[in-house]
């Protein structure tokens, strides 16, 4: 720059037009990222029927919940058809319940485990501590694919395709991941009042319970909400052992709705409105903790 | 995370070991210090190892092996040596799955990149308030398949609004689904939209950890914004853009929900990239032992991109020394 001479607090002001250049920039971007939200929103919102002929129109052709209705189940079959929906059923509450169930349970041991594990690979001295670490941390570089296939096959074999253990299972101890994010807060920890409690006999598992997990609480919710995120997001593991109906989850369910259309002739207004109510516990995730996910996002979030 | 770790190689808080007062202690007690911990270790590592063994290191093993054999679920896999892979690399479809998956991650990754590097920098220099980076990441916390919809809706040939709009300017319209020609361009900018808040933000954690005082150094020697992009922001970056380069590409190279949920391959083999057509092979033709085989190939493929990355844009080594 240019203005090497002025004070420092001024260095900001010159050259204004590059800052509003760089704002314009921001705000496209911005625009970019949230404009599909809505559109999203304003196609939930019209009635099926009225789309083809509103196409260009940026507010919701012939304002309808029915769409909304239509998903969650409110709207008889009848109607559906009448309200320019195909008639195909998605059975929303019950992936709505199967995908809290998948991503709760495997949210909750996946992080507990890893916990427990993170505790024993920093807190503990133990020969070949550090060499099974190395080994866990390797699991990293495997692509899912690659164990998907054998994995399905062990499911298969032990009765447990279209059951929620067989979803389940294979996230439900440990991914290098949690147990590598968890170490690195875990290691930061003081000794000190682990040592007293020591001293007053407490065992390790006291210790554990006690000390580290409360200690931990922030970078543990941290992981929970990525790893709920995560999981409630996850499509592929569910479309290969989770097709039948009584365990299918959301990702699924809006594939599957979406494929059962009659010749090309989708319900989109019925479509955006699933993958709007399917999404909205993410939004309110975010609402609620978004500042937590954005400032978790930085090496050690690399996944 | 690889320069993470090894800045830390196993960097346990050697807790200094009190000796206890008593020096002189019999032999049994250098044997439980040389244990340490072992039992109560392994009762805390136990849930993970099952998840380890029975999810990781098995499947993995098992795998390599059914990548020898025949296998179509019912029976048992019989032993064909390397046959799988000889038919593999005289498969046409393998090849053109390949050739599609590299044109996916080349399009894929290369307008991602550059476009995260911009908004990193600008978030650095401008922007730096949490709500804007949160607007910017919602894309991709939102699923694959979720993403896939919204974008198939958007750009549909007869009523998407991207059509709409393009016919308002006069352009004609573009079946960017339906169309061989535009299916894996369409796909690969759909998760670059997913995906360049997040990959800005690892970037902007990069961008951070470049002091200061360097920029006000350059600032004083009178230098370009161009130049001290160049020569002060670019060379401490690299390290952290290399890691962001090794997990996005290998990231990308597994593309797979965005093309069932669109496209499922086509049109003809268009999209068919290399994990839907481990998948078609697998659960459509029940293959096992061919999936398997072109699963080998995929991780060979990924470790090889991760290592010679790592390897030749110098990655775990850090210009800030």
């Amino acid at each position: 720059m240019t203005t090497s001479t002025l004070p420092r607090n001024n260095r900001k002001k010159p050259l204004n037009w590059r800052r509003i250049g760089a704002w314009a920039l921001v705000a496209v971007a911005l625009a970019v990222t949230i404009a599909p939200f809505l559109w999203m929103l304003r196609t939930a919102l019209s009635s099926n029927s009225a789309l083809a002929s509103n196409a260009g129109n940026l507010l919701p052709a012939d304002f309808s919940w029915g769409a909304f209705k239509r998903v969650l189940g409110l709207q008889t079959t009848e109607e559906a058809i009448a309200d320019g929906g195909s008639g195909a059923a998605i059975n929303f509450w019950l992936y709505l319940r199967n995908s809290v169930i998948f991503a709760s349970i495997t949210t909750a041991g996946q992080v507990f485990f890893s916990a427990m594990a993170a505790y024993a690979f920093s807190r503990l001295r133990w020969p070949g501590r550090n060499k099974v670490f190395a080994i866990f941390l390797t699991t990293m570089m495997v692509p899912p694919i690659f164990t998907a296939l054998p994995n399905f096959l062990m499911i298969k074999n032990l009765g447990l395709l279209n059951t929620m253990a067989g979803m389940s299972l294979p996230f439900l101890f440990m991914t290098p991941f949690a147990i590598f994010f968890l170490r690195q807060f875990f290691l930061s920890m003081s000794r000190e009042v682990e040592e007293a409690a020591m001293l007053d006999g407490a065992k390790h598992l006291r210790i554990f319970f006690q000390i580290v997990l409360p200690n931990a609480a922030a970078p543990i919710a941290t992981l929970v909400l990525l790893t709920f995120i995560g999981q409630w997001n996850e499509y592929f593991w569910p479309l290969l052992v989770g097709q039948d109906e009584n365990v299918r989850v959301l990702t699924v369910g809006l594939s599957v709705f979406k494929s059962q259309s009659p010749q090309g002739a989708l319900d989109w207004s019925g479509l955006m409105a699933g993958t709007l109510v399917a999404a909205l516990p993410i939004f309110l995730l975010f609402i609620a903790f978004g500042k937590k996910v954005v400032n978790s996002i930085g090496f050690s979030g690399i996944k | 995370m690889m320069t993470t770790l090894t800045k830390h190689p196993g960097s346990a808080p050697e807790r200094p070991r009190k000796n206890h007062g008593h020096k002189n202690q019999p032999a049994k007690r250098s044997m439980t210090s040389r244990l340490g911990d072992l039992k109560i270790a392994l009762f805390f590592i136990f849930p993970a190892l099952i998840g380890f063994v029975a999810f990781f290191l098995v499947p993995t093993i098992r795998g390599i092996y059914l990548s020898f054999t025949e296998y179509s679920i019912l029976g048992e896999p019989t032993w064909i040596g390397i046959k799988n892979y000889t038919a593999i690399f005289a498969d046409e479809l393998f090849w053109n799955a390949m050739g599609v998956t590299l044109q996916y991650v080349a399009l894929n990754i290369g307008f991602q990149t550059v476009i995260a590097l911009g908004l990193a920098l600008l978030m650095h220099r401008v922007a730096k308030s949490t709500f804007i980076r949160g607007a910017l990441l919602l894309p991709f916390l939102v699923a694959n398949v979720i993403v896939a919809l919204l974008w198939f809706w958007m750009l549909d040939y007869q009523l998407g609004i991207v059509n709409e709009v393009m016919s308002w300017v006069g352009l004609p319209r573009v079946a960017f689904f339906g169309s061989e020609q535009w299916a894996i361009p369409t796909i690969a900018f759909v998760n670059v939209w997913r995906h360049m808040g997040y990959t800005a933000l690892l970037i902007f954690a990069g961008l951070q950890s470049i002091p200061n005082h360097l920029y006000e150094v350059a600032n004083l020697d009178g230098a370009s914004p161009a130049r001290t992009f160049w020569s002060v922001t670019m060379p401490l970056l690299r390290p952290v853009l290399v890691l962001v380069l090794v997990v996005t590409v290998i990231g990308s190279f597994q593309v797979f929900d965005t093309v069932a949920v669109t496209t499922n391959g086509g049109p003809v083999n268009a999209s068919r990239v290399i994990q839907m057509y481990i998948y078609q092979k697998a659960f459509g033709e029940s293959d096992f032992g061919y999936a398997s085989a072109l699963s080998v190939i995929l991780f060979v493929i990924l470790a090889l991109v991760a290592f010679v990355q790592m390897k030749f844009l110098k990655g775990n080594e850090s210009d800030l020394d």
